[in-house]
């Protein structure tokens, strides 16, 4: 696989823009656009502090490492992960300049408390895809800490959820080939979104142009 | 819908503009005149020579805070503007169609027929309201008019045709513009357009007004990411925001000329408020033209309903918002462009 073909790859933080509007992920992914508000400016805060790339601990069993880069040919994705703990353990891998074999557990940082969409768990499970295939391990689980309840989530990474994954990766894949920005059925969800005055939501359920002016002309 | 923020006019000549934390602070001879929060501007535009900071350009660049410098009398010296937004597929889709004759045209009729359409119900509305003070006849004839170019552009994919009906059109409207004049005939009348330089109080107006809507536009433009310098009905010119005039094509009159037809009939600017040349320009003194500027804020605020969105935006959005529906054209989410058809 050359350099040329990993040009190709996308932001694996997109499945969650994705997942929660297919139009706002193409916005920001295909056009470019980006729009800061509140939400998204404390994201970044927490993530600034999750994505410290020098700083390693190593905590009696557990090797704790953060901002570690990832990607995975299967999916054309790359990202990086908040943080991936190594655990001692004989049924895991050998790794790098250690000793004994760990096993791996990514852990995403998210602002707020556990959500009711899947937004979340599918960007975990891509990084737990993309971390088996870089280290040639199998991942069962990984975990979603949470600001607000200042707790972890254990995820497990399911076939389910594995070919969830896929799926969309290869359907942002389509569209991003076409450049194609898809039209989407707007919600109160749109109110939500940090791109409502990029987007028009409104423009989605409008009549044509061509009967505004005619219809304006014959007046 | 996005929040209008301020525009700061800088009208003194020698002040100079400076940037302290998040503020600009206005020196002359190394004291502070005034200080404003940056977060609050969209926009500065400054008239003479006004100097600059390079860390204030910055700060700005960054920020999408658009600098324009204009000579003292409004002319355009340059405009200082941060990176584009990275919207490549949305500039390439601009390009592409600016390179084609007819393509341009399906577009650039609609900045026609919004500007032909909004003129129309100009002359529709002052027979209405001042049945009494104009000359009804003559003002519904040119109305009809105007309807036939109207229909005839409906139809038009070429872009020559299209500048002959719009000349056209524009010399009808001219007709009747000095009778939109109410008050002050004897110091504000209208003899068709004199332009670089305006030889009149209404075209000095007129001029300014446009000056202030194409720099609206050509920034509202670029914060979505178009080239305003790449555009459909005028051709590229180096140093031309093209595309900014194009747009401004439909807002021209119902936006500028109505503004400047108010300040005349409101009384709000007296002959007393103009100078002339030797050589017959006619220009605002500093006071008219803060009290121009003033008012144009005024009416950015002044709240409308978009005729096409449905929604309720001030008239300072409408620059934006005409931008954005062009570019969501540009992207395939509309069949035409929208223009702005206001009545």
């Amino acid at each position: 696989m050359g350099s040329k073909e990993e040009d190709r790859y996308l932001m694996l933080s997109g499945l969650q823009h994705f997942l929660f509007c297919k139009r706002q992920w193409a916005l920001i992914h295909i056009e470019q656009q980006w729009e800061e508000n509140a939400l998204t400016v404390e994201g970044q805060h927490l993530h600034h502090k999750a994505h410290q790339a020098l700083l390693r601990e190593k905590r009696g069993n557990k090797l704790i490492v953060r901002g570690m880069p990832v990607r995975s040919h299967e999916l054309q994705l790359t990202g990086v992960c908040d943080v991936v703990e190594f655990h001692l353990d004989p049924e895991g891998v050998e790794l790098v300049g250690e000793e004994g074999r760990y096993k791996a557990y990514p852990i995403e940082y998210k602002r707020g408390r556990p959500k009711k969409g899947l937004e979340d768990v599918i960007q975990l499970v891509a990084q737990a895809i993309c971390l088996e295939e870089m280290l040639a391990c199998r991942i069962d689980k990984g975990y979603l800490y949470y600001e607000q309840i200042k707790h972890r989530v254990e995820v497990p990474i399911t076939e389910t959820l594995r070919e969830t994954v896929q799926l969309m990766a290869k359907e942002m894949h389509h569209y991003f080939d076409k450049r194609y920005t898809p039209k989407v059925k707007t919600g109160p969800f749109c109110n939500n979104c940090s791109l409502k005055n990029i987007c028009l939501p409104k423009l989605m359920n409008k009549r044509s142009v061509k009967s505004y002016i005619e219809g304006r002309l014959s007046e | 819908m996005r929040k209008l923020l301020n525009t700061l006019y800088v009208t003194q000549p020698d002040a100079y503009l400076s940037l302290d934390g998040d503020n600009i602070v206005l020196l002359k001879d190394q004291q502070a005149l005034g200080r404003l929060p940056l977060h609050n501007l969209e926009s500065i535009i400054t008239f003479g020579y006004t100097g600059a900071s390079p860390a204030l350009m910055g700060y700005c660049a960054e920020r999408n805070i658009s600098i324009t410098f204009l000579t003292a009398s409004g002319r355009f010296l340059a405009r200082v503007i941060g990176q584009s937004r990275g919207n490549v597929t949305l500039r390439k889709a601009q390009y592409r169609i600016s390179d084609q004759e007819r393509e341009s045209a399906l577009i650039a009729r609609n900045f026609i027929i919004g500007k032909i359409y909004n003129h129309k119900w100009m002359l529709e509305r002052m027979t209405r309201d001042y049945p009494l003070r104009v000359d009804v006849e003559r003002f519904k004839s040119i109305s009809h008019q105007l309807d036939e170019y109207l229909y005839e552009a409906r139809s038009c994919e070429n872009l020559e045709t299209l500048r002959g009906l719009e000349g056209q059109a524009a010399w009808h409207y001219y007709q009747v513009f000095d009778d939109m004049i109410l008050q002050q005939k004897e110091s504000f009348t209208f003899h068709g357009r004199s332009r670089r330089p305006p030889r009149d109080h209404v075209n000095a107006m007129l001029s300014f007004a446009y000056i202030l809507l194409t720099h609206d536009m050509a920034a509202a433009l670029e914060s979505v990411g178009l080239d305003a310098y790449v555009g459909f009905l005028h051709r590229d010119r180096p140093g031309r925001v093209s595309l900014a005039l194009d747009m401004i094509e439909e807002l021209r009159g119902i936006y500028a000329d109505r503004f400047v037809l108010s300040l005349i009939n409101r009384k709000e600017v007296t002959p007393n408020g103009f100078y002339q040349k030797e050589n017959g320009a006619v220009l605002m003194t500093d006071e008219t033209r803060k009290l121009f500027l003033k008012a144009w804020q005024a009416k950015k605020q002044e709240m409308i309903t978009h005729p096409f969105l449905g929604e309720k935006i001030p008239w300072g959005l409408v620059p934006y918002v005409q931008a954005l529906l062009l570019a969501r054209y540009l992207r395939g989410d509309l069949d035409e462009y929208p223009p702005f058809l206001w009545k």
